[in-house]
């Protein structure tokens, strides 16, 4: 278990905005996404609990050790910390051969141990026969396994993984997640990951961090998430998510129902917390909840297509204003006929629809046309 | 007829220790500088690069001053040995030294600066202690322009004139360096014995730049 609570600033100088990173949290073994913008300082987290920064107060504990605490001024130094870190330019030592780049890190291990210990890491990533080569002879997709292998050998306690497939095609991605998984089964440390791709945010993770300007802004498991993203600034971060400001025209608490005006159409909207008749409420819903009709009834917009992009399993239309449908490729050439004969109208159900926030008052709300 | 070899002789010997010693010194002071804040880091870094800049008889009169035989290091020197400080090869190669070091301590820190941080830290979280740290990974590294500035520092030395003779003197057959061996035959009409020496002392600052250069433009590709 990984547990911090620091503060970073760095003041502003002459070329640079201040920052200030202000988090708390908790990693348990299993995998730890930090996802968020770049610049929101998840790289830096990393760097904090590896040794390489100093926060200026705070403290993290890995397991029953103190790493840094500055109440007691305990700040250990970054070979006693027992963190592996995979760079995101991997960091392999370009004069030292695959074996030495690992007999490197090995160097604290008993002879015997070292050998025994090398040979494994070796097989385990398949990176064996490679072992006589430079890290310049070797390919993108390589040079990240032997990078993932030589922080493996010390048996650290907790893995750090900044960005680990930027640069990496599909395949090489793919190879990668599921190193990452086989880690997280064969090792019960914590892993932290640090990406702003949001399908490895939800493929990988246990749980999610968001960070946004050196805060964590939300965290929860990624299905939770999906679900229900909490927060319009995650939902927007996220991506994948269409999200509307209505205002509120009708309330039944006690029905747990609400009816909304949403681009100008009024719909029934979800249960609505903390809302008087009259506010603007921020809502969202995802592109594969939404359903594309050809004809008005409840809960439909009148919409005009933008354009339709096909997509892995389905087609993705677009009718402006975040009116963004996924339909199962199936479906489309049909409905896409009597949509252009009669018209399209998008399904809002109101059971999708969440609230993620309050609007601005005085904001206008869209106008479809 | 008789050409003395004792003067070039004298002199490699001299840039040779001279170049050893800058070199050790001059990367601890560099990784120093590249690798720790300490109060007056400025100070050290302007004083290091003093040689360069003053004149080399001011130097070596700065030399007289401290290790002279009225100082307290020549007094002790000579307690120790039984002989001066002064007016030796030894004093020759500290004034060598004085005049190569700035060259190394630069140079080295720009290497050693230069090194990739993420190797360094990847070193460090790898259990590796600073001195581990060096020796295996930022100076292999960094080898290259640090030897291209060790093969300079030795050419000046080679060439050091105004500092060594000030502290050393010019004592045919113990500390007549070649430079001013060329200086003394020039002086004295003996023409051939000072373009014999130019021509050595040429040839071999040519091949030591050439070769200086040679390292310098070979990146570190492994």
């Amino acid at each position: 278990m990984l547990r911090a609570t620091i503060t970073k600033r760095f003041p502003a100088g002459p070329e640079s905005a201040g920052f200030t990173l202000n988090i708390e949290f908790e990693a348990a073994p299993g995998v730890t996404v930090l996802y968020g913008p770049s610049g929101s300082g998840k790289t830096l987290t990393l760097d904090t609990a590896a040794g390489f920064v100093t926060p200026d107060s705070g403290r993290i504990l890995l397991n029953d050790r103190i790493l840094f605490d500055s109440g007691a001024h305990v700040h250990l130094p970054p070979r006693d910390r027992q963190c592996g870190y995979v760079f995101q330019s991997y960091a392999l030592f370009p004069h030292m051969t695959v074996r030495a780049n690992l007999a490197f890190a090995a160097n604290r291990l008993p002879r015997l141990e070292r050998h025994r210990r090398i040979a494994e890491l070796l097989d385990r990533f398949r990176i064996a026969d490679l072992a006589g080569r430079f890290p310049h002879e070797l390919s993108g997709g390589q040079k990240q396994r032997v990078s993932i292998a030589r922080s493996l050998i010390a048996s650290p306690e907790v893995l750090l993984l900044d960005e680990p497939a930027n640069g990496l095609d599909a395949a090489l991605r793919a190879d990668l997640h599921s190193i990452i998984l086989e880690i997280r089964q064969s090792l019960a440390i914590p892993i932290l990951l640090v990406t702003h791709n949001a399908e490895e945010c939800f493929m990988l993770s246990d749980r999610v961090l968001i960070f946004e300007g050196g805060s964590i802004v939300h965290r929860a498991a990624p299905l939770e998430l999906l679900r229900n993203p909490g927060t319009e600034s995650v939902a927007r971060l996220l991506g994948g998510f269409n999200v509307y400001e209505a205002e509120v025209v009708t309330l039944d608490p006690g029905r747990q129902t609400s009816r909304v005006r949403l681009l100008d159409t009024e719909i029934d909207g979800p249960h609505l917390r903390g809302c008087f008749l009259g506010d603007r409420v921020v809502l969202c819903m995802r592109p594969e909840e939404l359903r594309i009709a050809t004809r008005p009834g409840a809960n439909r917009i009148r919409g005009f297509l933008v354009r339709a992009t096909d997509r892995m399993q389905s087609v993705r239309a677009d009718f402006g204003h975040d009116l963004i449908v996924d339909t199962p490729r199936g479906d489309w050439p049909a409905l896409k006929e009597s949509g252009e004969r009669d018209g399209w109208w998008i399904e809002l159900p109101a059971a999708f629809l969440r609230q993620i926030g309050r609007g601005q008052t005085g904001r206008t709300v869209g106008v479809i046309g | 007829m008789h050409l003395d070899w004792f003067p070039l002789w004298l002199s490699l010997e001299v840039a040779t220790a001279a170049t050893l010693i800058s070199v050790a010194l001059g990367l601890g002071i560099a990784w120093l500088l590249a690798n720790r804040d300490f109060p007056g880091k400025d100070l050290v870094d302007a004083v290091a690069m003093l040689p360069l800049a003053l004149p080399p008889t001011v130097l070596g009169y700065y030399l007289l001053v401290v290790i002279g035989r009225s100082s307290w290091i020549g007094r002790a020197w000579e307690a120790v040995t039984g002989s001066a400080l002064v007016f030796t090869w030894r004093a020759a190669v500290i004034a060598s030294t004085l005049h190569a070091i700035p060259l190394l301590i630069k140079s080295s820190r720009a290497a050693l600066e230069s090194v990739d941080v993420a190797c360094e830290r990847a070193a460090r979280s790898l259990g590796a202690s600073e001195w581990r740290l060096f020796w295996r990974v930022s100076l292999p590294l960094a080898r290259r322009p640090i030897a291209a500035a060790a093969v300079l520092a030795f050419a000046r030395s080679l060439g050091d004139f105004g500092a060594t003779l000030m502290i050393a003197g010019d004592i045919p057959g113990r500390t007549q360096t070649a430079a001013i061996a060329i200086f003394d035959a020039v002086e004295s009409g003996n023409t051939l014995t000072a373009r014999v020496l130019v021509i050595v002392i040429s040839i071999l600052t040519a091949a030591v730049v050439f070769l200086a250069n040679r390292l310098e433009k070979r990146r570190v590709s492994r």
